[in-house]
């Protein structure tokens, strides 16, 4: 589904270079976590596929069920069925939740010539994939984002995802800033979502987030590259020993 | 667009911006001119063109001489200059003070049937539905069935003459006078002789001189003691004339306990001349009284590099004049290449109260320099004010507010809020609040932001999916939000479609 191919990238604004060839390959219906220190360019490379300006890709290549990504602006991405979860959902005052995500909703199926959701259907759509993320009427009226609690943040982050149905899933530290509780129920979202079309791109530092969801296929990232991949024993491998011992491994 | 078309959208009615932006392939969708007769004053301002527009009118002699003794203190006054705007000297000279449609010159049209069908086809292509059988039907109720329809009576003046009234037998049964102002001075002497320059005096500032000169028409409104205006007031006004300035006067008088809601829309077309427009409107609301004041204004802005575009001055003041009278302005300002526009509310009543509620938006080459006065004078007064301004390309957009507490306003409270937002980097906002506090038992609160349209913002939305001109849209609509909630329903549809077109362009 998701094919990145010696991905280098740097920083428009002064000459660094985050991304030093990254190979990758996502399959439909499978888990793949990214783990790796900061600044190892895990989130530069949710960025990048976003579409997000600020960087400049250098060599390489990325594709999602053949098309490619890096000509197309961020809106025409999503509607290809890419999607970021953000690390720190933006706030954007006086707009409702609601209205954002049906203005998205809407501009996703217009733009792929399906018709657009009316009031009603948007409407108990919505009201049923809030409730199994636990996200009250209340929340759906507040300005999006503003004044959430770094919990709700998250849970609304998934609520667009469900809403949106994307292909390409990526959750760029999904958990951070979540207490136990909260990170159970947005796995539980993110679990609800897992299916035979769709791909999951699991960016984080700690392992505790794979416990609750479980990857297929492990990545670790350091330094702009993917320095070792292997299955869900390589999380619990940095649990334990942190990064060190892989990073010196395969210096 | 008819206004049947834009009424479904009830709950998400930011969708209505997002259509709006795709729907509307040019810029500025009234630009269009009518062709049709003209018929001109000749170019120039002397005590005959104000003898002729007052004949025209078939004024009475009063009324004349009313014109002629503004006409002669004009010639005495200076174009003020302390605004933030700039633009040519204006040839007060070389615009034309008078144009009517020819249809109409030999005799007025009895009816609405007898209006030029060339003037009925315009305000249809401006969504403004005149003929009386096309009630402007209201908006639904959340998810109800369609409500039973909401009636908005319209008057409208193309160039300098009010072509026709709707409603008239409807609100005459209320006791509600709505015609135009050149009516009402030959039928309603008294209520005209009462109330006319007891707002706007007629030496009060070099544009509301001239106008108490040339007016030639606008909109009158009498609403009887107890009354409420059973549906809602409206006056369209275009500019369609080449080198026409218009000059329209409204006066609305509330009298005791009763309340009238009146909307105002303006547009004109694409020229590359500069259009002169100075309108006074004057409101009275005696005790108990409520005027809300709505305005549209998209008058043709001028193009990307500044040329063409309507010279906006207006003098719009209210007096509260009973006590517990209450008058609210709404405004949104999307038009105009520049304006200077103070709508302001005199508290004379006590316990009365004014709000100002405010849009500005300044694109391109716009120049908007607009707030408001609230001049407290009786005690126990209120006033608030909720300003939005947002820059985008190249424009100046100034926020100039005056809140004066007098010596016998005690108690009296004002809170203001001013807020700019900047698209882009080479536009700029200013903040110029003056406050007077001449007792020391009331309090004056003003708070003021300026941000920036957050690249985060856009690519968050971007990343759900909208283009870069609906995210700007949205995130513009939930700037002003506090303001849009203000307009009647209708209004604020139109106003988010207009806060999305007039910010095309904008980004990237």
């Amino acid at each position: 589904m998701l094919e990145i191919k010696n991905l280098n990238v740097s920083l428009e604004e002064e000459e660094k270079q985050i991304l030093k060839g990254v190979d990758l390959t996502v399959e439909a219906g499978k888990v793949h976590a990214i783990m790796g220190p900061n600044g190892s360019g895990k989130s530069t490379l949710s960025y990048v596929l976003a579409g997000r300006d600020g960087y400049e890709v250098t060599d390489g290549s990325a594709t999602l069920d053949g098309t490619d990504l890096l000509d197309l602006e961020p809106e025409e991405r999503a509607a290809e069925g890419l999607f970021l979860a953000f690390q720190y959902p933006v706030e954007i005052p006086g707009v409702g939740n609601m209205t954002f995500l049906r203005t998205a909703v809407n501009a996703q199926r217009k733009a792929r010539g399906e018709e657009e959701l009316n009031a009603a259907e948007f409407l108990k759509l919505v009201r049923a994939k809030a409730a199994s993320l636990k996200i009250d009427a209340d929340m759906l009226k507040r300005p999006v984002n503003v004044g959430f609690s770094g919990g709700e943040k998250k849970r609304n982050e998934i609520l667009q995802m469900a809403m949106l149905e994307p292909k390409m899933c990526i959750l760029d530290e999904t958990d951070s800033g979540l207490d136990v509780d909260a990170m159970k129920l947005v796995a539980e979202g993110v679990n609800a979502l897992r299916d035979e079309g769709r791909a999951f791109l699991v960016i984080t530092h700690y392992q505790r987030l794979l416990d609750h969801i479980k990857p297929d296929v492990v990545h670790i990232m350091a330094d702009g590259r993917i320095v070792k991949t292997g299955g869900p024993e390589l999380a619990l491998e940095v649990e334990e020993n942190g990064y060190g011992d892989i990073l010196a491994a395969v210096a | 667009m008819t206004a049947m078309e834009k009424l479904q959208v009830k709950d998400g009615v930011d969708q209505e911006t997002v259509d709006a932006v795709r729907s509307v392939g040019e810029r500025y969708k009234y630009g269009f001119e009518t062709e049709i007769e003209m018929e001109y004053a000749p170019k120039g301002l002397n005590e005959d063109i104000v003898r002729l527009i007052s004949e025209k009118n078939g004024e009475p002699d009063w009324m004349t001489e009313w014109r002629l003794g503004a006409y002669r203190r004009w010639t005495q006054m200076q174009e003020p200059e302390w605004a933030m705007v700039h633009y040519p000297k204006i040839d007060f000279q070389d615009q034309y003070y008078y144009a009517q449609p020819a249809s109409m010159a030999k005799e007025k049209p009895k009816s609405l049937d007898e209006v030029d069908p060339e003037l009925l086809a315009t305000y249809e292509k401006l969504g403004i539905p005149l003929k009386e059988q096309m009630i402007l039907a209201g908006v639904e109720g959340a998810g109800d069935a369609a409500a039973e329809g909401r009636k908005v009576a319209v008057d409208a003046v193309f160039d300098s003459v009010s072509v026709g009234t709707t409603f008239k037998e409807e609100l005459a049964k209320a006791g509600v006078i709505f015609c135009s102002i050149s009516e009402a001075v030959r039928e309603h002497p008294e209520l005209v002789k009462k109330y006319l320059g007891t707002v706007v005096p007629v030496s009060d500032n070099f544009y509301a001189t001239l106008n108490s000169a040339v007016f030639s028409d606008g909109s009158f409104v009498y609403v009887p003691p107890g009354v409420r205006c059973p549906m809602e007031l409206s006056t369209y006004f275009r500019i369609n004339a080449e080198n026409t300035g218009q000059f329209e006067r409204t006066l609305i008088i509330a009298d005791k306990g009763s309340y009238v809601s009146y909307l105002e829309g303006c547009t004109a077309p694409m020229r590359d001349t500069n259009q002169l427009h100075a309108a006074v409107v004057e409101l009275v609301a005696l005790e108990d009284a409520e005027i809300k004041y709505s305005t549209v204004q998209n008058w043709y802005p001028g193009d990307e590099n500044g040329k063409g575009g309507i010279y906006n001055f207006v003098t719009k003041r209210a007096d509260c004049r009973g006590d517990r009278s209450k008058v609210m302005w709404t405004q949104v300002e999307t038009g105009s290449a520049v304006t200077w526009k103070y709508p302001s509310c005199i508290l004379r009543g006590e316990e009365s109260q004014g709000e100002f509620y405010s849009i500005a938006i300044a694109n391109n080459m716009q120049q908007a320099d607009t707030g408001t006065k609230m001049v407290h004078l009786g005690k126990n007064t209120r006033s608030r004010i909720v300003s939005k301004g947002i820059s985008a390309g190249k424009a100046q957009n100034t926020y100039r507010g005056l809140v004066s507490m007098h010596p016998k306003a005690k108690n009296s409270r004002n809170y203001t809020q001013c807020d700019s937002l900047l698209i882009g980097d080479k536009c700029g906002a200013h903040t110029v609040p003056y406050i007077e506090c001449k007792n020391n038992s009331s309090r004056v609160e003003h708070e003021a932001t300026t941000s920036k349209v957050d690249d985060d913002q856009l690519f968050y939305c971007r990343q759900r999916g909208m283009d870069e001109e609906e995210a700007v849209a949205l995130v513009v609509n939930g700037f002003c939000k506090d303001v849009l909630q203000a307009l009647p329903m209708e209004f604020a549809m139109e106003a988010q479609k207009l806060v999305a077109i007039s910010l095309e362009g904008s980004v990237g």
